[in-house]
């Protein structure tokens, strides 16, 4: 009698879960894994590999690698470190693509389609059957910046070592920069803030914010959500966001314009 | 009319003339229904009372040992910790690399656990918390033991800036950064043997955190030497685990407060 019900109940339980599983929600927009998999063997099979592993047939001859789904670690997340990320966080990073990689952005297809790659993508690791995404940050009004600011930035960016791996400039040449792999062992540079390059997860105000707030799970780059109140973050941002506009048309790409000239 | 047994008020219900709304058919089926969830509670409850008391405490058998270290012992190097005037602050000189620590043969900071054996026993993690500090630039310890889901409490004793971060195949990864005098707090759901640590900040920095699911493992200390206590009668498989030199395990059979004396060799490999 015990057994039945606990079979039942599991069955019940498992078969919610799994039709969960296979739908994203955006907005008011439901993707569907069915949908999803005809378009993802279509478009993303040739470098996330068929099992979603990250191995595909272009795999090999990619930097930075293509995202394994099936550890279900995602850079660009409005969650905190470690946990999921939520279907908008997936489906932007579609959307927007990543910057300085392989992967482009995705607007060719339709809202509808990107969703049902969302849900797809959300099969290929059980944890987003066996747990749900932690509730996305809260990003408050961003301050006005100022030079005040922007020094109280440069002041958190030496004491929080931002320098041991961006560089003291940050030009992301620190001490311990030479050395640093990804979460899979792959090498892996930080981010030259100085490049006047996109930054890979968007280059707003509130995606800095985030970006400091949430860290890039994978990757060397930690959150700071214990470390810095929001206040701090956003001088932070604005030190980052100074380092951008002070250095622009000095960068490799502007220098080799002027030689050309 | 047969007499029913009195459930909630009902007989009086169907016995009195008035209330003829409660028909015969639906009183069996209530009385059913109740037996029914009666008779679940009671298997229930059976089933319970057998997954609490899996295996008789006292008296527990012992297994101890050493695990030992063949061959030419690698000098240690010496870290370099100049990229972080604080670090060089903390630990003048800076410190020396904790890879194979092997003092007089005996290997330090292996794993001894068991590893087979204890069938499908459930263990509640400990209320008190594991802790790692991070002093001087290195982790202390340089190994540490947990149990799935006990609380890992990170503490930076340090005056520079740290991130913890652990690399799980089995658990989520998570990265956080840890100024001086910040307290943070991290868990791990699942078994795993053993999760590399570093903080990318300081790259010299490594640590393993082993999350277990029971309470019957042990790390060796200065000589090598392991104690694993209060061990219910049966037979287990010990594995012996170290960071750079692999893992090889034994079967044993233990009886009620037997002590029994287990030894592990790893020899030295090339490259180290």
């Amino acid at each position: 009698m015990r057994t039945v019900r606990v079979v039942g109940v599991v069955v019940l339980l498992w078969g919610a879960a799994l039709s969960l599983a296979q739908e994203s929600k955006i907005g008011n927009l439901t993707g569907h894994a069915k949908s999803g998999k005809a378009l993802y063997r279509r478009y993303c099979i040739t470098c996330h590999g068929s099992h979603g592993d990250g191995v595909g047939e272009n795999a090999p001859y990619l930097d930075p690698k293509p995202r394994d789904f099936t550890r279900a670690t995602f850079k660009c997340r409005s969650t905190p470190s470690g946990s999921l990320p939520t279907d908008s966080d997936l489906f932007d990073a579609i959307s927007r693509g990543i910057f300085n990689s392989a992967m482009p952005p995705w607007r060719p297809l339709t809202r509808e389609e990107r969703a049902d790659l969302v849900a797809y993508i959300k099969t290929f690791s059980p944890r987003f059957q066996e747990e749900k995404p932690a509730a996305p940050l809260q990003i408050p009004p961003e301050p006005p910046s100022s030079s005040e600011s922007v020094q109280r930035g440069a002041e958190l960016f030496q004491n929080m070592n931002c320098w041991s791996c961006h560089g003291k400039e940050g030009r992301g040449n620190g001490p311990s920069a030479h050395n640093l792999t990804d979460s899979k062992g792959n090498p892996i540079v930080p981010f030259d803030l100085t490049s006047g390059m996109h930054l890979k997860c968007g280059d707003s105000s509130q995606g800095i914010f985030r970006d400091l707030m949430t860290g890039l799970d994978g990757t060397p780059m930690p959150s700071f959500s214990d470390a810095m109140t929001p206040d701090q973050a956003w001088d932070l941002v604005h030190f980052i966001e100074w380092l951008q506009s002070a250095n622009r048309g000095k960068g490799f790409w502007a220098k080799l314009a002027s030689k050309g000239d | 009319m047969p007499v029913f047994p009195e459930i909630f008020g009902w007989r009086f219900l169907f016995e009195s003339a008035e209330t003829n709304w409660l028909d015969m058919r639906q009183y069996w089926f209530h009385l059913a229904i109740l037996g029914g969830l009666a008779a679940c509670l009671a298997t229930e409850g059976k089933l319970r009372m057998g997954v609490a008391a899996p295996m008789p405490n006292p008296p527990g058998a012992t297994v101890k040992g050493t695990v030992k270290f063949k061959g030419t012992v690698p000098k240690p190097s010496r870290i370099d910790m100049s990229a972080d005037a604080k670090c060089v602050q903390a630990r003048p000189g800076g410190g020396l690399t904790e890879e194979i620590v092997a003092d007089g043969g005996g290997l330090q900071n292996v794993i001894v656990y068991v590893s087979q054996g204890l069938g499908d026993a459930k263990f509640d993690p400990p209320k008190e918390p594991a802790v790692i500090d991070q002093k001087g630039c290195m982790y202390q310890p340089h190994v540490v033991t947990l149990r799935a889901n006990q609380e890992l409490k990170v503490v930076n004793s340090d005056n520079t800036t740290h991130n913890i971060h652990p690399i799980p195949n089995n658990n989520r990864e998570l990265n956080q950064s840890q100024p001086p005098g910040v307290p943070f707090s991290m868990t791990f759901a699942r078994e795993e043997i053993a999760i590399p640590v570093n903080c990318n900040i300081h790259p010299w920095m490594h640590s393993y955190i082993a999350v277990f699911k029971h309470p019957y493992f042990a790390v060796t200390g200065k000589a090598g030497g392991f104690e694993i206590p209060n061990l219910p009668p049966g037979t287990y498989t010990i594995t012996a685990w170290h960071e750079k030199l692999g893992s090889s395990f034994q079967k044993i059979t233990v009886g009620e407060s037997e002590t029994k004396t287990l030894e592990f060799v790893f020899k030295a490999q090339p490259g180290f």
